[in-house]
């Protein structure tokens, strides 16, 4: 859906600003001029701070780095959208065509409290590499392996386990939720490993040891709001949710029964 | 050898190489290890993967990278797959034959012992990543699929969907968070090397800059390892991430490190046409897309009907006449310089006429569009939403663009530098692609270097230097932490009129225009004129607001462009010294009559390993003879 109009565009920004952590941050405006509607989003921050840079005012700050949708750095809450209005797309590749001419458009960072606030729109995200770091992969050493085809893996099995491995730790799952939980993403990580056999020794211990450090980092619970599914760019599907949960009780219950 | 560059290439028959030098190579006591600290700058697939193994093997690792999170490097872009010669599809394949399909690829200017060795490890990194859980795409029977890819006749690469690299680097980062929990690898993210530390003629650490509260700090180790990526945003625009950059490279050249091939950089010729100057970077579609869609071109200058339009006849499916052995599925830089052909001739298509179509109408009438949506559905979407149009019913419109760079720091066959304790891995070095690197090659050379060629070959180095870590408050870090913090205070002290941007694109118009897909030796003096000035009113005319300590992106992309206009020149000067034209180097003096590459084995079948030798002076070069014992000089012919 795009929105007809000009080929170049002005629109108002009222962007959030924030010096650092420390210092409390505003909402600026600012007017962005003869914006090519094939820019992506990110290109017209690139000209607006080019700007601000002839008018001596410091440029922005925005995380972005590949540019193509897939590195995960690039964030923004758009018009109270993480990741802006349209559905499976991450920031750097929103284009400006679906901005119409004259809009007031808002830009914030990912709000949550395990995500603070480093400069303007840019958020620490570290506490996802942390819950990784508890559990996130397949304890194999280097060189450990056996011949790739001795563990065949059903191609339904294959693509459910794909389908959860394509996330993309932008975060924008817990901006979007109410509760600021990580769940999505857990659950993604979580599935993907669950449904290979690889996943399967250390099935228990990892969804339990994840878990526990996604309450720990200050993320909430999910509480069945579907925001996340709505904006994740690699359209990870909220039912992995629901096998999360599964694979908590399960791994619980053989907890205790052993 | 010249120079005293040796390669420490090993005796014996090729396929016994890699073998006889693990027995050889010296090892260090599991118990010992812990003792050595070493120090790993970037975190993609070579990154990450030399740093987890080392940990693995008992070594303590500090791992350095820019991003905020190593899962976020570069290598998590490629799209289309990992080379393997596993024969899985009994194809004939071979380590032989990927190893000669990649020589050749490279246009005979790589090292024949490098690259059988490559070959040789291929198989193990595909059994590695599936037992990390890596969700290969599968056949219906449940074992591995393959496909292929440009430049060979195999099936040989392996994929997940188009995210190929995403999955493989979570492999990686995967096994590096396992040993960042086990206290063994110590991350430092949202940190960026600015410089080099020589102690004694040994690289012994880094000075890096914490990215969030500015701070400048040293590192010091046993070894330090550059696993960085390569050079393409030298050009501005490139296929690669905003924040690729030459800076931890081309400040190892500047301590000393020869600089090899840097001439030889790779244009995609699948990538989505540039629009407008505003743009910032431009997007790959994989060269998987090849495999099912058709390279066309109008047969008439500037016929601007609709691609539908055009009938049949008045097509010209040029790389399926020009190659027919390999059509469509022909190298990159064969691929690339065939669309400039035809776009230098007024065929081009789109606004800009830098452009040429892929089709896959044939492809979605034989195999149905759901076939092709599960083959590329991904890069079909990618396509809609930065063209706003739909290939499933017009052809993709593509065009060439900077995607990876076969040059980089000069290495050993033990992975290290000319200067002693540097290692270098993955893109950043120069050893393995020659002039050209075939499609799904680099993630196969990045984890090689990381998972199985380092950890095998340092302790070489290690075992020999043992306590010789020096302390990172001694003079040399010292010195070289106050040589970046007086660089720093200049580039905030200039105060121009212009943006650090302003200075990159105008770089990367230069370098595309006079130094891009063809080259020739007016062009490159020109180029080789310009960059100085270019260079001189960036010192007088940027303007980088703001402060050193606090986060500051300005400060980091000032930085960077710098050593990119410093790095420039010296991709000029190898452009113009080798005088032949092969693989991605395209010179227009030298081409057949039917203007294909004329490689000129008598007086440049050599690396050229480049020495930093001052300010003013231009390098110096030394060159690293390539001697072919097992494979023979043929001219390079996909027709």
């Amino acid at each position: 859906m795009t929105a007809p109009g000009p080929a170049k565009r002005n629109y108002k920004l009222r962007v959030w600003r924030q010096k650092d952590g420390r210092t409390p941050g505003r909402f600026a405006e600012y007017d962005a001029r003869d914006i090519p509607a094939d820019a992506s989003f990110l290109e017209m921050l690139d000209i607006v701070n080019d700007s601000l840079i002839a008018r001596n005012e410091e440029p922005i700050a925005f995380d972005h780095d590949c540019r193509e949708g897939i590195c995960g750095m690039c964030s923004l809450v758009i018009d109270g959208t993480p990741h802006g209005p349209n559905r499976a797309t991450t920031t750097c590749q929103l284009y400006m065509r679906h901005f119409p001419d004259g809009q007031t458009i808002v830009i914030e960072p990912f709000r949550a409290k395990a995500f603070p606030v480093l400069r303007d729109l840019i958020v620490n995200r570290s506490a996802l590499d942390r819950i990784q770091q508890t559990g996130g992969f397949v304890s194999v050493r280097t060189g450990g392996a056996q011949d790739a085809n001795n563990i065949p893996i059903s191609k339904p099995a294959a693509d459910r386990a794909m389908d959860a491995a394509a996330c993309i730790q932008c975060g924008a799952c817990v901006a979007a939720c109410p509760n600021a939980s990580a769940m999505l993403f857990l659950a993604a990580r979580v599935s993907h490993f669950a449904l290979l056999p690889q996943g399967q020794p250390e099935r228990t211990k990892r969804v339990i040891a994840m878990l526990a450090k996604h309450d720990e980092e200050g993320f909430g619970n999910c509480r069945n709001h579907y925001e996340c599914e709505a904006v994740c760019p690699a359209e990870i599907p909220a039912l992995f949710i629901a096998k999360l949960n599964r694979e908590y009780v399960m791994a619980e219950v053989k907890k205790a029964v052993e | 050898m010249t120079d005293g560059l040796d390669a420490h290439i090993p005796a014996g028959p090729l396929d016994k190489k890699w073998d006889q030098h693990k027995f050889e190579s010296r090892l260090i006591n599991p118990a010992n290890r812990r003792k050595y600290e070493v120090i790993v700058v970037g975190s993609g697939l070579a990154g990450a993967s030399a740093a987890a193994s080392l940990a693995e093997m008992g070594y303590r690792v500090k791992c350095f990278c820019y991003q905020d999170s190593p899962r976020r490097a570069h290598s998590i872009a490629a799209q289309g797959g990992i080379n393997a010669a596993k024969n899985y599809p009994n194809d004939s394949d071979s380590v032989f034959r990927l190893f000669y399909d990649t020589i050749k690829g490279g246009d005979f200017r790589s090292r024949e012992a490098n690259v059988y060795r490559l070959a040789q490890v291929s198989n193990a990194i595909i059994d590695q990543c599936v037992a990390q859980g890596v969700p290969f795409a599968r056949e219906y029977g449940g074992l591995l699929a393959n496909r292929s890819f440009g430049g060979a006749q195999v099936s040989r690469t392996f994929y997940a969907r188009g995210q190929t690299g995403q999955q493989l680097l979570l492999g990686a980062y995967g096994a590096l968070c396992r040993q960042i929990a086990e206290g063994t690898v110590k991350m430092f993210p949202r940190t960026e090397m600015l410089d080099l530390v020589i102690v004694k003629g040994h690289a012994k650490g880094i000075v890096v800059r914490d990215m969030v509260t500015g701070e400048i700090s040293s590192h010091a180790g046993d070894a330090v390892i550059l696993a960085t990526g390569g050079y393409g945003n030298v050009f501005y625009l490139s296929t690669n991430a905003k924040g690729c950059n030459v800076t931890a490279s081309y400040r190892a050249y500047k301590k000393g490190a020869f600089f090899a091939n840097p001439c030889f950089t790779q244009i995609h010729p699948t990538c989505i046409p540039v629009t407008g100057d505003y743009q910032s970077k431009l997007t790959l579609m994989s060269e998987s897309l090849r495999n099912d869609g058709r390279v066309w071109a109008p047969k008439k200058v500037r016929d601007t009907r609709p691609p539908n339009e055009i009938p049949e006849e008045e097509r010209d499916y040029y790389l399926e006449r020009k190659y027919p052995s390999f059509g469509n599925l022909a190298p990159r830089d064969i691929a690339s310089r065939a669309a400039k052909v035809v776009c230098d001739e007024g065929r081009g298509v789109g606004g800009t006429c830098l452009g040429v179509y892929l089709d896959f109408a044939d492809a979605i009438a034989r195999l149905g569009v759901n076939t092709i949506r599960e083959r590329y559905g991904n890069l079909f979407d990618m396509y809609h939403k930065i063209t706003n149009e739909d290939a499933y019913k017009i052809p993709m419109r593509i065009f060439p663009a900077v995607h990876y760079t076969m040059g980089g720091l000069w290495v050993d066959y033990n992975l290290m530098s000319n200067l002693p304790g540097l290692h270098v891995l993955g893109e950043a070095n120069f050893s393995d692609h020659g002039a050209n690197r075939l499609g799904a090659s680099a993630l196969m050379q990045g984890l090689a270097d990381g998972y199985f060629v380092l950890p095998a070959t340092i302790g070489n180095y290690l075992a020999a230097h043992t306590g010789e870590k020096p302390s990172a408050d001694s003079t040399e870090f010292k010195k070289a932490e106050e040589d970046v913090q007086n660089r720093t205070r200049r580039m905030l002290g200039v105060h121009g009129k212009k943006s650090v941007d302003h200075f990159h694109r105008e770089l990367g118009l230069l370098m595309w225009d006079k130094c891009g897909m063809s080259r020739n030796e007016a062009d490159l003096r020109e180029a080789l004129k310009r960059i100085p000035q270019l260079r001189e009113e960036f010192w007088e005319n940027v303007n980088v607001l703001g402060d050193s300590e606090e986060l500051n992106q300005s400060l980091e992309k000032a930085g960077r462009v710098a050593d990119f206009l410093e790095f420039a020149e010296l991709l000029c000067y190898d452009a113009l010294n080798r005088r032949e034209s092969c693989g991605g180097h395209f010179r227009e003096e030298f081409q057949t009559p039917d203007g294909e590459a004329k490689r000129n084995d008598e007086e440049f079948a050599y690396v050229s390993a480049w020495e930093y030798v001052g300010e003013n002076s231009p390098p110096q070069l030394h060159k690293e003879p390539l001697v072919f014992e097992n494979v023979h000089l043929a001219t390079r012919s996909y027709k």
